[in-house]
Parts: C-alpha cells; structure tokens; sequence
C-alpha cells in the first residue's frame, strides 16, 4: 500500500526526472550519428602510439575532404567523422593519418543522406505503429473489465509509461553523450525498441493481477475500493517486478563489462531503461489508474 | 506423475541431443550449419547502391530490380568472394518516394575500393531513340529510352568491319539479343525507320547509327570509335552482364577482421558470465525451481542457437542484443510462475497443487505480455531497416520460444520431481525447496 498512499510524491517525484531528461535532451541535444545525418566514419588502431589527437586532426585536414572531426577512443584508436566520401577520398584521409605511424584500418562506414534521413523518420514511423498496437491489444485484452476504468484507460497509460520510459533514458544518453562523446546510432534506436517491449511486458503483469482482482471482487459481489485494489496488486507483484529487472540488469552488467565496446553503450541505455521502467511500472502505471478512475466517474 | 516423468526425460534427451547439435556443428570449420555471422561480426565490405529508375516505366522496375540484382551478382562472383550476398530492396510506401537499392554483401572483403572498382566495371547499356524538337530557332535533339536495354543482352562479340575512314578493318562490338530482346528491337527499328538509334554506354552515347530498314534476328553492332583494346574489354564486360539501370554508391562501410573477432569473443564472454550470475541468482533466491529455470533456461538457449544455425538467422550485434532481450522474457516468465506458486503454498495448499495453480494463474500475465511483445516485433520487422530488422527477427523468435519453454519445460520438470502430497503430510522439506528469499513464510 505504500506506493498508493505515497503516490502523489512519486508523480511528483516522475515530473521531476521527466523534466530532467526532457531538459538534458534540450540542453545537451541528441548528437545524431551518421545513421541519421548521413557522412563517413572511419575507425583506425595505431600500431604503437598513437599520436596526439590536435596533430591527427591538423594531418587529417590535409586529405582536403571538408570538415574533419578526430576523437580518440580507447588507448590505440582514433574515430574520424567526415561527410560521406568516395573510395578515393577515403583512400586519401587514410594515407594522411598513417604519415606518421603505422596504422591499422577497424572500420569504415558511410552513409549517403538520403538513406540516413530515411532511416530516422523509418524508426520513428515504427516506434509509433508499436505503440498504437500495443494500445489496442491492450483495450482487447482487458476488455472485460469495465469499471472504474474502460480497458481503453489501460491502453492510453501503458502508452504514457511508455512515452516516459523512452524519454528518460534518452534524457540520459543527451547528457551521456554530452561528456563521453557518444552518438546517436541505430543501436541507440534498437535499444529503445528492446525497451519497449520490456515495459510493457512489466507494466501488463501488474495490470494483470488487477484484472484478476477486479475479477474476483465482482463474482463474490465483494466492494472493495479500487484504491485498495491497486495496493494489493502492486504489492503482491512486488518481488517478481524486482527479481525480474535484477537478472535482466545483471545480464546487462555482464554485457557493459565483458561484452564489445559496439554494445557498451546499447546496454548502458538499457540499463537506464529497464531501472527507470521498472520504477515507472510500480510506482506510476498502476497508480495513475486511480486519478483516471475518478476521471472517469464524472 | 510418470507421465510428467516421462516427458521430462524426453525434455532433457531433446535438450542434450540440441546441445550437442549446437556444438559440434561450431566444432567442425565446415559444417553447414555454423553460425551465420553478420559483416559487423565476421568483417567485411557492404556497399549500398541506389538504382537509377527515373528512365524505365514503373510497371517494369521489379522486373529491371531482379535484372540488375542477377547482373550483380554475377559480376560479385566473378570477385571471388566466399558467400556474397546480392539483395534488393525497395523502400516502403511510408517513406513517400519509392526508391530501389541493391545492397552487397561481402564477407572477408575489406578493401571497399577494389571491391567499388570491381562492381563498377559492370557497364550500363541502354538503347535511346533520338527526337528533335525545335525550340525557337535551334533544334534540340533528345534522346528517349526504348526500354530495351542491358538486360535483353544474352552475349557480345568482337568483330572487324570495314572501317570507312581507316581503310583498315575497325574493331566492332556485335550484341545478340535474347529472344524478347529479338523482338523488342525488330518492333523498334521498324517502327522508327530513318531516325536515330543510339547505344547509351554508362550514359554517354557511343554510337548514333540511323536506322536504314526493320533488322530481324536480334543482333545488333556498335562500330563506334574503339582501339582494339577498348572494345576487347567492353565485350568481356559485357558478356558477365550489362545494367538495365544505372546504380550509384550510396552507403559502404568496411569492418576489419581484427574488430569483428574482438566483438565475437567479448560478446561469447558477456553471454557465458550473464548467464552464470543469473543461474546463480535464480538458484539462491528460488531454490529447487531456480535449479529448474536454469536448466529449461539452457535448454531454451541450446533451442533458440539451434533454430538461429537452421533457418539460418544472419547474427549481427543487433540481432545479439534481440537474443538478450529473449532471455530475459524467458526468465521473467519462469519468474511469474514461482512467485504465483509460492503465494498458493502460503496459503496453504500442497506443493504439487501450488505448482499446478500457480501455473494456471501466472498464463494471462504470459499470454498477453508475449503476445504484445511479438505483435511489436512483427511490426518492427514489418516497418524497420535492415539493423533493426536483425533484431526484430531474433526477438521474435526467442519470445516465441520462450512462449513455450517457460510453460512447458519449468512446469514439466516441476510436476515430474514434487511429489503429490495428502494435506496431512508433513511437506516441510518441499515447502523449504519451493520456498524463495531469506525467510520460510
């Protein structure tokens, strides 16, 4: 019960961090990687030392192939984002930053803009469709249970945790990215959707067991406030709510520490996500119910 | 009980037999069914190209996008690349202008420019038939596509004429026609006798003869200005295949073997570690059906690689992370179960009868988290580029799995050790072992 009597603090507590995220996201901006913007990367290991980034970028600007930005990653490697180049280009920039120390070449990618801009409104355009499904499944799947709230209620605040779910972790990646250098790529958006699908599967197990309830109270013709309802519902799915994002979050621990630098962050996002969704579903969705019980009394 | 018995066995045999599939098709270098590793995985080149349709006539452009994809393909073989994969793809109505693309695959190749030289090789051949309309006083001459074009190509030959201004014989390129090619171009000269033909090569007109009578047979010769050795190699160009459409490089990108390696082994170590603190984990806090998770968790695992090495799924780090996410679906069910369980054993049933109700009521919850969860994959796979496709399908395919390893697996192998109970038996050892957490409540 101590989620419901409290929960005005945690919508208050929820304004905050949203807030938060939503200033982080305006203050710092999301850096786009070139899956969005279009450009090139080239990802390059010297040998031994690496030379000092100011020379490498002073070396890079002579391959003469507009702006040139060089970030160090790691001891031995150096990340170089320029705007999509052709083979020959390419072939310059790399000639330049190997002047002076044997190189080794990891990755190179480019992407023209047409495809980066597609690929933006094309995740977008699915993170939309998921979520109208989701809403509509849900509005069918509690279709029995009518009172206090219409299983539309259910479906439209899955929708909003989902909103916040999605923000915050975004909120936290713009400030992330503001000190580490990170951009925004396209294991970025993948991590959103695994996202996604985490939280709604939390948020429906509690929506579940007041199903369950709800259920039960009326073929025992039993008059139960709903505010009590709610209570014993998230309380009883407590330690599963938590169990669960434990062993999700370890494995994703496990994946940060151990796993490669290209799922570092992915698993960092979703680390943020799963802690911040599991919160979100214990002490906001169920919660925000009752508000919108009394909402739809009038 | 002996039937749940028996089905664990067999559970347990599948399990082993699905194990060792997995293993010894890795342990053997050239199985056919090792893993199918990405390029971000394995290393290699992916180039991206957009197809020109502005010149063909959109009833037509599937029929010119698998041309110019059996065109390629030819011409990537000819690379010599071990598994090259040549695939189309046209972008959906949602984006508002449709778009054709060609993207190719290939594995171990990281030199993006000889890989870009070998494609571009591939010459774009079109036949155009000249206009000329006035405009005010001068006469501008456009050239319009025919639709005959590279694909009715079936081969081209090197040939000698008589040249009219060397006096010697001057190098020609003979073209035969295909048979719909045959009879596109007999329907062509025809039909324009006295106007100009001309042969587009890559865009530019290299030959603009005028057409002097119908010409049956399907052959048709270039005699432009060639030294013998440009039209020696424009014949060899030709004969692996000539572009319907013109193609522009629009993406490429290059991973090195030495970073895709790295990402395998750290991503084999974060897996194995992840799912050692999990198991561990769940057997502290669940006991004897944590001990049961663990296994149907590694049996769903040994399931889902064994799946991922038939259809064959291509692993990416995309895809990888879909499998992570899976897993955690599977052990968030087996999660629900328990705690279901564990409330029925408080209050006072059997263990056998707790395990029986706590399954039955934890299959909403199961049912519709999955279900909304596959819905939103299949949407995803549906609606998503190619990186976020790679997860959607893994992703699906392991809540699928999970689907139905947590509620058959967990429970058969629950109902074949709990013994069935009467009410007066002291049941505490069965109790301690379905019990969870630090206290025996």
């Amino acid at each position: 019960m101590f989620v419901i009597t409290h929960r005005r603090f945690f919508f208050w507590f929820t304004g905050l961090l949203l807030a938060a995220a939503l200033g982080a996201i305006l203050a710092f901006g999301l850096p786009l990687g070139i899956d969005f913007t279009g450009g090139s990367l080239t990802q390059i290991s010297y040998q031994d030392t690496r030379p000092a980034v100011a020379d490498l970028q002073t070396a890079a600007a002579k391959a003469n192939v507009g702006a040139v930005s060089v970030r160090a990653v790691g001891d031995k490697e150096i990340s170089v984002r320029t705007r999509s180049l052709t083979p020959a280009e390419h072939d310059t920039l790399l000639a330049s930053l190997s002047s002076t120390a044997s190189t080794t070449e990891l990755a190179y990618t480019s992407v023209g803009p047409a495809l980066g801009s597609q690929f933006a409104s094309k995740a977008l355009w699915a993170i939309a469709a998921v979520m109208l499904v989701i809403v509509l499944y849900i509005a069918f799947a509690f279709r029995k249970v009518s009172r206090p709230v219409p299983s539309l209620g259910y479906g439209i605040i899955v929708i909003a945790m989902l909103a916040i779910d999605i923000i915050v972790p975004t909120g936290f990646y713009a400030a992330y990215a503001h000190y580490t250098g990170a951009e925004v790529d396209s294991l970025f958006v993948v991590a959103l959707l695994a996202l996604l699908g985490y939280c709604v599967n939390d948020v429906i197990v509690i929506f579940d067991r007041i199903r369950e309830h709800l259920a039960r109270n009326e073929k025992l013709g039993a008059h139960e406030p709903f505010e009590e309802t709610i209570g014993k519902s998230i309380n009883e799915t407590l330690t599963r709510s938590i169990n669960t994002a434990l062993t999700v979050a370890l494995a994703l621990i496990a994946l940060i520490y151990f796993g490669a630098a290209a799922t570092r962050n992915f698993a960092l996002v979703m680390l943020v996500g799963v802690v911040a969704g599991t919160f979100s579903s214990i002490c906001r969705s169920a919660p925000l119910l009752i508000p919108i019980s009394s909402w739809f009394k009038k | 009980m002996t039937r749940y018995r028996v089905f664990a066995c067999i559970a347990l045999v599948v399990g082993f037999l699905l194990t060792y599939f997995v293993w010894s098709t890795e342990a053997n270098p050239f199985g056919a069914y090792r893993f199918r590793l990405g390029l971000d995985l394995a290393g290699g080149t992916e180039l991206v190209y957009k197809a020109d349709m502005s010149q063909t006539a959109s009833g037509e452009r599937a029929d010119a996008l698998a041309a110019l994809q059996g065109v390629v393909e030819r011409r990537v073989n000819l690379f010599g690349v071990a598994e090259p994969l040549v695939q189309t793809e046209q972008a959906s109505a949602l984006s508002g202008t449709t778009e054709d693309r060609l993207i190719v695959d290939l594995p171990g190749v990281t030199d993006i420019k000889a890989a870009v030289a070998a494609l571009g090789q591939t010459p774009t051949l079109e036949f155009r038939l000249a206009t000329s309309t006035k405009v005010g006083t001068s006469t501008e001459i456009a050239f319009l596509p025919t639709g005959l074009t590279g694909r009715y190509l079936s081969s081209a030959a090197l040939g000698f004429g008589s040249g009219a201004t060397a006096g010697l014989s001057a190098p020609q390129v003979i073209l035969n026609f295909n048979s719909d090619g045959a009879k596109l171009f007999e329907k062509i000269t025809s039909e324009n006798v006295g106007q100009v033909l001309a042969i587009f090569l890559d865009g530019q007109p290299i030959s603009t003869p005028v057409i002097q009578e119908a010409i049956p047979g399907g052959q048709a010769t270039i005699s432009g200005k060639f030294t013998a050795t440009q039209a020696r190699d424009l014949v060899r160009n030709l004969n692996f295949g000539a572009l319907p459409v013109p193609i522009t490089l629009e993406n490429s990108s290059a991973v090195g073997p030495t970073l895709g390696a790295a990402a395998i082994s750290a991503g084999v170590v974060a897996g194995v570690i992840g799912f050692i603190i999990v198991a561990l984990f769940m057997i502290l806090w669940y006991r004897l059906p944590g001990v049961i998770a663990t296994l149907a968790l590694a049996e769903y695992i040994a399931f889902m690689l064994a799946v991922i090495k038939i259809i064959p799924v291509t692993l990416t780090a995309s895809g990888i992370a879909g499998l992570i996410i899976s897993v955690g679906m599977a052990v968030d069910a087996n999660v629900l179960i328990f705690e279901r369980s564990k409330e029925e054993l408080r209050e006072g049933k059997s263990p056998r009868e707790a395990v029986h109700i706590g399954f039955s009521r934890a299959w909403p919850a199961i049912r519709d988290g999955h279900l909304t969860m596959i819905i939103s994959g299949v949407i995803l796979f549906w609606l998503g580029t190619s990186i976020v496709q790679g997860f959607a399908l893994v992703f699906v395919l392991g809540v699928l799995a999970s689907f139905i390893s947590a509620v058959s697996l967990s429970r058969v192998f629950l109902l074949a050790i709990v013994p069935d109970l009467e009410p007066e038996q002291e049941g505490r050892g069965w109790k301690f072992l379905l019990s969870s957490g630090f206290r025996n409540k």
